[in-house]
This record gives structure tokens, sequence and C-alpha cells, in this order.
């Protein structure tokens, strides 16, 4: 390692206290394979094969964090899909070795394409990460960074590895340095507790944020990724409330006669959207989060549930019941011009917009199946991804690439025996549907924007 | 698709849940056996609702209206209010599970209005009654049948 060429602290440093440093990047602008980026518009890729040796380390303190991280980055890789960990038995140089100098021939005849090394060091608590990304077939560095943080963080320093390999490999921005917001349940079906929990995606670092003592819905990230809106049972008044994830301060958001839920931050973070019920009805409100002040949006004679904004805030996706059933809509941001976009077979629920702004997730239920699926915004090109029992609630990852959702098993007795509700994992092609394991039953996930 | 090792986590848990899950009873038939003891349930209590008058009434599908054949449930509460004018009540409006969480909890304070409506329109105050969605959150019936998504398509009225 030529520690001369470490340069200038990166934008990463203000995360981690201002001592993360930039390695430059040898070769960066080089020859990665054009052929190995992957065009995420087609239906499926074929994985790209890559090795992760341990990263070395000094100490024995310092081995262990290293193999830590490298075990993290390559698990974050194969369970994207879109990459295929080469096995680790197959090796034939050494990861200290690599880390000094990789043989580039010993990877290549192994059949990786790419490949990590990296070096842990420890002082006191300080956890010093150096990485590099390299291009096996030309034998070139694609990329090489330092990362520094409390040693506690070392799985942070982990999932940002991976978004660098995810971005320089695949050509798009990754989503493993997230987190993801969701209820937890617990207890039989009739007198469920249900919690916010958080988790980081890979469902690491599990905490609760409120106690059970009152129910707790339909959590959704801030775009700041410190604050979230939910539906909260407190006092037997089910309301949309503030959640700060700093503080722990929980707050009642706007003064609504009648139930309050299924709340979104609007893309600048300035104001939630949210639906109120009213006599008979149903209708979205926004409201500003500085002044308070309650708009409402429609009045359309029906239930309109579930609002969520195009990513340029410009329009907004929400569920009606208008027309007879549930059904899609669009409309301006302002209230104007709503139309319907769902036209299939069944009922449609939970719109929710892409990051990227190109399609709306949805649930469909339809012939006694609910299915989880995409079309674009003006209702065109519906594709459906999974299906099943049960299944609902899409939340896109930050980089639109990938959905989590939740899916039940149904009761297979009068005692509710069987049921269970559980997060899933699908990417938006249609393939890599996997469980993701929480501690409990779990509903409503929400994915919050790339942390850094 | 899910693939084998997935199905085998979803199986575990089944079985954990049939095990967590066998204390469970119905509450609603739960509520009024336990209260029909020697001396019979107190007048104007929640247990003398459920045991002489009927303290829900079921909805048809994606349904709010009030079928005929409930109707005379909430025409016996309003009877059974009037006769027990310090009595207050919550209506809790519910749905089944073959819908969307989101969607049901409206649907939900559709059908606790539509049977408080009622009440009402019986003669009771509308200040007596409060409402409540919790949607397909609280389940009466545990199955997953159609017969127990017809229980749980209901309106309850709760003596606070």
């Amino acid at each position: 390692m030529d520690e001369a060429a470490i340069r200038q602290l990166s934008r990463r440093a203000a995360i981690f206290g201002g001592a993360a440093l930039g390695l430059p990047l040898i070769g960066a602008r080089a020859t990665f394979a054009q052929s190995s980026v992957v065009d995420i518009t087609k239906a499926r890729t074929d994985p790209i094969p890559i090795a992760v040796p341990n990263f070395a380390g000094g100490s024995e303190e310092a081995q262990r964090l290293g193999q830590n991280i490298a075990g993290v980055i390559q698990t974050n890789l194969r369970n994207s899909g879109l990459f295929r960990p080469v096995d680790r038995a197959a090796y034939i140089q050494t990861a200290e070795a690599a880390a000094q100098t990789p043989r580039f021939q010993d990877w290549r005849v192994i059949g990786a394409q790419a490949l990590t090394t990296g070096r842990a060091e420890v002082s006191g608590d300080r956890l010093r990460v150096e990485f590099r990304l390299w291009d096996v077939l030309p034998e070139t560095q694609i990329q090489g960074t330092a990362f520094t943080a409390p040693a506690g963080n070392w799985r942070r320093i982990a999932h940002l590895i991976s978004d660098v390999i995810y971005e320089r490999l695949l050509g798009e921005k990754g989503y493993f340095d997230t987190r993801v917001v969701y209820v937890a349940e617990t207890g039989p079906r009739d007198r469920r507790t249900r919690r916010l929990a958080i988790m980081d995606q890979d469902g690491e670092n599990q905490r609760y944020l409120t106690d059970g003592s009152f129910a707790a819905l339909t959590p959704r990230f801030h775009p700041n990724a410190q604050q979230i809106a939910f539906m909260s049972y407190a006092r037997n008044e089910p309301r949309v409330y503030l959640f700060n994830l700093d503080s722990g301060r929980q707050e009642v958001l706007g003064t609504f006669a009648g139930m309050t839920l299924s709340p979104r931050f609007s893309p600048d973070g300035r104001s939630v959207v949210l639906s109120s019920t009213r006599g008979n009805d149903a209708n979205i409100y926004i409201v500003d989060l500085g002044s308070r002040r309650e708009r409402q949006l429609t009045s359309g004679g029906g239930l309109d549930v579930s609002p969520c904004y195009s990513p340029d805030g410009s329009q907004i996706v929400f569920n009606s019941d208008r027309g007879g059933d549930q059904q899609l809509y669009v409309m301006d941001a302002g209230g104007g011009g709503v139309r319907r976009i769902s036209f299939g077979r069944g009922r449609y629920a939970t719109p929710v917009w892409s990051p990227r702004g190109d399609l709306i997730a949805f649930t469909r239920i339809a012939g006694g199946q609910f299915a989880i699926g995409v079309m674009r915004p003006d209702g065109s090109g519906e594709r459906i991804l999974s299906e099943g029992w049960g299944m609902e609630g899409p939340t896109f990852a930050p980089n639109g690439r990938v959905m989590m959702y939740f899916r039940e098993t149904p009761a297979r007795d009068a005692r509710g025996s069987g049921f269970s509700s559980r997060l899933a994992s699908i990417d938006i092609a249609g393939f890599n549907e996997r469980q993701i394991v929480t501690p409990t039953d779990a509903s409503d996930p929400a994915w919050s924007p790339l942390l850094a | 698709m899910l693939n084998t090792k997935v199905m085998t986590a979803f199986a575990a848990l089944a079985l954990l849940a049939a095990c967590q899950s066998s204390t469970a009873d119905n509450a609603a038939t739960g509520a009024g056996a336990a209260a029909s003891t020697s001396a019979g349930p107190r007048p104007g209590s929640q247990e003398d609702l459920v045991a002489n008058v009927g303290d829900r009434v079921f909805f048809d599908t994606d349904e709010s209206s009030i079928r005929a054949d409930q109707r005379s449930v909430l025409e016996r509460q309003s009877a059974w209010l009037a006769r027990y004018p310090q009595v207050t009540v919550q209506l809790e409006g519910h749905a089944d599970e073959r819908g969307t969480r989101e969607y049901n909890l409206a649907l939900g304070q559709r059908r606790a209005n539509a049977a408080r409506d009622v009440l009402v329109a019986g003669g009771t105050a509308g200040a007596r009654i409060s409402t409540i969605s919790y949607g397909k959150d609280r389940p009466a019936a545990l199955g997953s049948t159609e017969d127990a998504w017809a229980q749980n398509r209901r309106a309850v009225t709760v003596v606070r």
C-alpha cells in the first residue's frame, strides 16, 4: 500500500467524526469492461463473480473485524442477486498476501472478475479500514478508499464499502447503508402487540422504538432519515404521529377530529400527506410541518387513502374506492387533475412511487390472491412480481432497484395456528425474492434513504 | 419464487405460532360465557348487552351498509341504551384480513359510523357514542376461512 497516496478527506468524513480518508482512485476512470455494467432495465443479468477475501489485520482484534467486514460485504453482494461471490475454498492466494499485492492470475483462474482486498487497523477505539476494488482481467484498481470510525461501527463501514462496490461495478447507487423501520408483531392474532422497530437493511442492529403500550402502524421515513411518521393508537385515538429518532420524542400531527392514517413525507421533507376520515369518507390532506397548516386535497366521495408523492413532488398517487372498488389514482400535488391509472383485474392498493420516478408499486387483490406489482405512472406496463395468499405494502430501496413488503401465511385452524407475517424483498425485475429475517413477526416495512 | 430455505423458515415459524396461540380463545364467545354465572350479568353492562341484546352486527365483503338482517340488532341496542341512559358506548369497526391494512382502517371507520347512524336514528344521543376503527388488526375469529372472515367484518358496541 502506498500510504503517501492517501489524500484529502472524503465527504464520508462527516459521518465518522471527520476521520475518514479517501484514497485516490488509482486508474479509477480506466478500464473496467463496459460489458460488465449491468443494464438494470433487462429482466435478469448474470451475477458478477467477485472474490471477497477477509480483510487483513495487524492484531488479533483487527483480524477479527477484517473478517467480519468481508463477511458482511460478501453477504450484501450475494443477497442483491447481482453478484456471485466465488467460493472461498477455491481461493489460491491468501487474504494477507492479496492485501499486499493481488496476484491476478490466482483470482482469474478461479473465475473472479472482480476482487476486493482490504486491511483493518485498530488503535484504541478507532477502526481504520482501507479497501481496494480490482478488475481482475485488465489487472487494474477501480477504487481505493479508507474509512475511519469507532470500532463499534464496523458494520456501517462494511455497508459503505458494499455500496462503493455496487456503484462502481453496476453504475448505479447501492442501498446497503440503509435502515428499515417496520412493525414488530407479537402475541395471539386477536391481541397482538405492535411496536415500531428499526434495523439495518440486512436485519442486524434490531431495536424497538415504541414500548407496545399502544399499537403502532405504517411507519415511514423522512427524507433525512431522522424522523418517522406513523399511525399510533395512543390514548385509544388513532392518529398520525411524528417520531424523532435522535430524541425519541413523539408528537401528534394535526388537529383532525377523526382518525388520521397512511402518512408519507413530501420529497422536500417539509410536509406530510395523509388521509383523514370524516363521516363516510376519507380524504387526503397535506400538513405543512413548519406552519402546521392543514390543506384538504380530495373530496371525491369515497375512501381516499395511502397517498404517496412522486419523487419530484409534482404529483400524488393514492388509493380510492370512489369508483366502486379500490383503484389507483394520480393527481397534481395541488389536488387537481385526478385520473385513474389502474384498470387490471381486481382491486389495487398501497401505491408507492419509485425513487427513480419511473414506476409505481402496488398491492393487487384478485381471485383470492394478493400480489405485489409495478406499473408506469400512466398505468401502462403492469407487471406482477410476486403473488401469494397474503402480501402487501411495498417499499422501495433508495436506488429503486429492490422492494421490500410483507408476506402472510394463512391460519390453519380456528385458533389462528400457522398464521405468520414476515418481511420479504425482491428485485424489481421479479427475481431474487428473499425473506428478511426478523426476531418476531413483522409488517409495514419502510426503507430509509441512504444514510451517508 | 422463494427458495426452499425460505420455505423452511416460514414452516418453522408456523410451528412456533401454533405453540403460542394454543391459549388464545375467542373473545366474542368468551366474554359472554364468563359472565353468565348464577346471578346473571349486571344490567347495563357489556355482559348484559352480549347476553341479552347482541353486541355486534356483520357486514358483507367490502360493504359498510347495514344489512337488512342486522338492523334489528342495532334497534335492540337502541332500546337497551334508552333503558340505561348513563351508559356510553364505543363502536368498533373491523374488517376481515382479505384487504390491505390502510384501506381496511378506513373501511372499519365507515362501518362503525354506519352502525352509529342507526343508533342515533333510533334515539340515542350522538354524544353517548364514540367510534374507532381497528381495520383488520383485531380479528374476533382467528381462522383464515370464509366463515372467519364473515365474523370479522363487524361493528361491535362496547360499553365504556
